[in-house]
């Protein structure tokens, strides 16, 4: 390995191009005779559809076609779900059909109810306000605590309470044997507020048939097109799969929004042939507002058995998951597989059980939001461990270190086996960095300015780098989740790389592109990254989940193998040696003792050129590929400290510092890791102090639907962050690297709400509710006030 | 029923016969195919559909493209030199990792130059203060902050 190149703060390839504005995004993508489709969607939350008379609207100047759900074919199936969760009773969860376009009903606001395919937009969008629906308006719920209620309106006919599944995880009877011990227990009860992904590139889609060929090209807005033909062909339209190209050119964002196979892709994909033109579709910001896959939308009971030292006898978490009104493709396995177990956290808690209720309601779906799971959980455990600690008058740093884990494989009592970590040593970094030190004065210093300094921990972990197959199949996956790659040695020694990651931020051109500078000792400029397109991709599970550089990585890093294998070969044949004594380094085959070597370059041209080759028992060319399942998951885990100041007469809090310590295994890139914890720093802050997305209870409208009303982080919203690393490489795969990209928005709301609890414990406050607007933290200094007068 | 506008895109003098609702960015995009500008969310709250209008940083998206009849239009297409290399603005931007996907990057280099047209030395607090209208779900907007100050730096020089 060159280690100037792995583990350097190299700039990105790809940055010239969105500089000078010469990215391709979808919506950039224009064909011949293109034409444009608009989606007419539901303004009601759950309706029956009488009536829908498209007449006027066929007629309209520009119009080819008009479809709704009646007019797909019985052939076309619903969107599938790609996780099957097994409920408590033995049963498989409810499945309710998601169609493409509403059939008989809709049942939630922005459901797809036709699509009108137009000569250009506005024609589209003219002609659909010429379409008569007539609907029969049905109550709604929207919220999981109404959802079970008796006498709730069924989402679907058949789910009548509306739950999708009731799933548990853990030994029950060895929790509530430890709850029967403990010196102390401590009770809380948590929302996890919804939020709306905004990737800010809305998802799009142009879908072409060639009749030439009876073969189909799709661009989309996709984290993983390879999944996304696999699901639209295989399961929805019963397309053959090798006639469906899907491309994902460059995707300005998907934070898991994107991950997910749409009806908008799909409708127009089937429509394509149907009208035998190329159709566009792109998001308005309002539709990616109500019908992005939304995150989060948990409501928590949690019990948190303690000895008399603080020490962690048992967990017990009760929790209701929104699924939204249809199953999307990844749900079900959000709020269970990727939630309750990560529920140990850093702690050896020996005893833990978690039950979950999923429920259908009249909203969008619910999906994998950066961080999926991971960050409700760290909620619920990091938010437990502070209150314990404020309860039984011990710090948040010494109850963390009496119960953090210190001896490495660690098998949790939630499923998930710790390869490697150092918990202690993220802690001590942080608190260092925080200047932790000083805490004490700044915040006399705010008071005499009227102001509340509070201190917050959050020490997390996720499971990352998904995700062994075998594993992710006996839990319910219909998926195999590894990754594949292929490295093409051009004659000239240049490379070019096929991966079937997903870059939409990510930078995977440059990093990619150092590992594999690195390992073959050559020149990063000689190395170009190929994502995002099944006509040239092998295959791919795309990017979700920190998987990319420990899972795609890992897998480019076997097919570098196989290169090196083979170079050796030919090394041996061009040096008359062994290969087994020939050794690859800095870029050349040579043989230690002598002065012999082959440059890399002049292998691959041997390759091509095999007039001086060992033909009689190596092919020539040198192109490897390499599929990589990986054995674990990664363990990123680190700590987050945010200091904050509060204003007690308006409510307002300011994040003063906060400071992210994490231990992402080994590094290739420092400069995007740090931006990679920047942001996923952003999305946690945002979803604690601004981020809610709320339907209004009696008519199930969105009432959050534009920016006006959603609080995206704006610049002024947010301070410098302080990051750092401490490296526990992964003992599982070639490159000890353990993914970061949703580490931020995994640590940072509890450390957040842990902190505006710290600077107002002193007038009582106890709990607060996210996002902690100034509205609810005015309002529950108020009503601490009022609690302690009555006392 | 189309109207004539005339103006000038990135030096070059452009005409044509556009429905009047036609928006300025609908018209850079669709029409001249400068795909460079980028629509993030049709009401002028994200920003990344910005340009410079007459000197002035505009969110493209917020007009007609009738509007823009007679004015000097730059957009990211027309910042960096004509052989290439990097604008100031653009080549900080590059080197503090003040992108990442690259979708809101356009917006917020062209928002950026004119903030540093108007205030040449700006605080932190001032940089965050003009991005407020640029919205970038990456970043956590750390890097772009560091990008604008490295940016306003290397165009005084």
């Amino acid at each position: 390995m060159n280690e100037s190149i792995i583990g350097a703060r190299i700039e990105r390839k790809e940055d010239y191009r969105f500089l000078t504005g010469s990215g391709t995004y979808t919506d950039d993508v224009a064909l011949p005779g293109q034409t444009h489709a608009f989606f007419l969607r539901s303004p009601h939350a759950h309706a029956k559809i009488n009536r829908i008379d498209t007449g006027k609207a066929k007629a309209a100047p520009g119009v080819l076609a008009i479809y709704t759900g009646a007019d797909l074919p019985d052939s076309v199936g619903g969107l599938p779900c790609g996780w099957l969760i097994t409920d408590v009773g033995g049963q498989p969860m409810k499945e309710p059909k998601h169609p493409l376009l509403a059939q008989g009903k809709v049942r939630y606001v922005g459901d797809q109810v036709a699509i009108v395919i137009a000569e250009t937009l506005n024609q589209a969008k003219d002609a659909a306000e010429l379409i008569d629906v007539e609907y029969g308006v049905l109550p709604a719920i929207v919220n999981v605590a109404d959802a079970r209620k008796p006498g709730a309106p069924a989402v679907h006919d058949i789910a009548q309470d509306n739950t999708c599944y009731v799933w548990a995880l853990g030994d029950k009877a060895a929790v509530d044997k430890a709850f029967v011990m403990a010196a102390h227990v401590t009770k809380l009860e948590f929302i996890n507020n919804r939020l709306i992904p905004n990737a800010i590139e809305p998802r799009a889609a142009v879908a072409n048939y060639a009749r030439a060929d009876d073969s189909y090209t799709l661009h989309v807005t996709s984290q993983n097109p390879h999944v996304a033909r696999l699901l639209m062909t295989a399961f929805v339209l019963g397309l053959p799969e090798h006639k469906v190209r899907v491309i994902s050119p460059d995707v300005g964002g998907g934070f898991g929004s994107k991950i997910f196979l749409y009806a908008e892709e799909t409708v127009l994909t089937w429509a394509s042939k149907q009208v035998n033109r190329p159709i566009k579709w792109t998001a308005e910001r309002s539709e990616s507002f109500m019908t992005d896959a939304h995150g989060r939308d948990h409501l928590t009971a949690a019990e948190l058995a303690l000895d008399k030292d603080g020490r962690f006898l048992a967990l017990r978490v009760i929790t209701t998951a929104n699924m939204g009104a249809y199953l999307s493709t990844f749900a079900s396995c959000i709020p269970t597989i990727l939630y309750a177990t990560l529920l140990a956290g850093q702690y050896t808690t020996p005893a833990i059980y978690c039950e979950v209720t999923a429920v259908f309601t009249n909203t969008a779906p619910v999906d994998a939001y950066r961080g999926a799971g991971r960050p409700e959980a760290t909620y619920v455990v990091e938010r437990m461990v502070s209150t314990a600690a404020r309860e039984m008058k011990i710090s948040d740093v010494e109850i963390r270190r009496r119960n953090f884990i210190h001896e490495f494989p660690y098998q949790t009592p939630v499923a998930l086996c710790y390869d490697t970590g150092d918990y202690e040593a993220t802690l001590a970094a942080a608190i260092k960095l925080a200047n932790v030190a000083g805490f004490e004065t700044r915040r006399r210093e705010a008071a005499a300015r009227g102001k509340l300094r509070g201190l917050g921990y959050s020490t997390y972990i996720e499971a990352c780098g998904l995700a062994p197959s075998n594993i992710a199949g006996s839990l319910g996956a219909r998926a195999g989740l590894f990754e594949a790659g292929e490295v093409r040695v051009h004659p000239t020694g240049k490379v070019t790389v096929f991966t079937g990651s997903h870059s939409h931020g990510q930078g995977h051109e440059t990093t990619f592109a150092q590992v594999v500078a690195g390992r073959l000792g050559i020149s990063i400029d000689d190395v170009d990254i190929v994502h995002g397109d099944t006509g040239r991709i092998l295959f791919g599970m795309g990017t979700y989940g920190s998987r990319s550089i420990a899972v795609g990585g890992t897998a480019i890093m076997k097919a570098l193998d196989k290169v090196i294998a083979k170079g050796k070969q030919i090394a041996e044949h061009l040096m008359e040696a062994s290969a087994a004594d020939i050794e690859f380094k800095d870029g050349k085959f040579m043989l230690p003792g002598t002065d012999k070597q082959v440059p890399f370059a002049q292998v691959a041209l041997a390759a091509y050129v095999p007039h001086n080759y060992p033909l009689d028992r190596l092919e020539p060319g040198l192109n490897e590929s390499a599929f990589y399942d990986p054995t674990n998951f990664t363990f990123p885990a680190g700590s987050h400290i945010c200091e904050v100041e509060v204003d007690p007469d308006t409510g307002l809090t300011r994040i003063v510092d906060f400071t992210a310590v994490d231990d992402f295994g080994n590094v290739i890139n420092p400069m995007i890791v740090e931006g990679q914890v920047h942001g996923g720093l952003a999305q946690g802050i945002g979803q604690a102090l601004l981020e809610a997305c709320v339907y209004d209870r009696e008519s199930g409208q969105l009432l959050t639907g534009t920016y006006m009303d959603y609080a995206l982080p704006r610049a002024d919203d947010l301070p410098m962050f302080k990051v750092g690393t401490e490296v526990t490489p992964c003992t599982h795969n070639a490159l000890g690297v353990k993914g970061c990209g949703e580490a931020g928005a995994i640590g940072a709301p509890a450390a957040v709400i842990n902190a505006i609890i710290d600077a107002l414990a002193p007038l009582g406050v106890r709990d607060i509710e996210m996002p902690a607007t100034p509205q609810r933290v005015w309002q529950a200094i108020q009503s601490a006030k009022k609690g302690k007068q009555a006392a | 029923m189309g109207i004539s506008v005339s103006l000038t895109v990135n030096g070059k003098a452009v005409s044509a016969e556009i429905e009047p609702r036609t928006l300025l960015v609908q018209y850079l995009r669709d029409q001249l195919r400068l795909t460079g500008t980028h629509v993030g969310c049709d009401t002028g709250q994200c920003g990344a559909c910005t340009i410079h209008l007459n000197g002035r940083a505009v969110k493209a998206c917020n007009i007609l493209a009738a509007q823009a009849q007679g004015a000097q239009i730059t957009t990211i297409e027309g910042i960096a030199a004509a052989g290439g290399e990097l604008h100031p603005m653009q080549a900080a931007f590059r080197q503090h990792h003040g992108l990442q996907c690259g979708f809101c990057t356009p917006g917020m280099v062209m928002t950026a130059i004119e903030l540093v047209q108007q205030q040449p030395s700006p605080s932190e607090a001032a940089i965050r203060a003009g991005l407020d209208g640029n919205l970038c779900r990456c970043t956590g907007y750390h890097n772009i902050v560091k990008s604008v100050q490295a940016g306003a730096a290397a165009m005084k020089g």
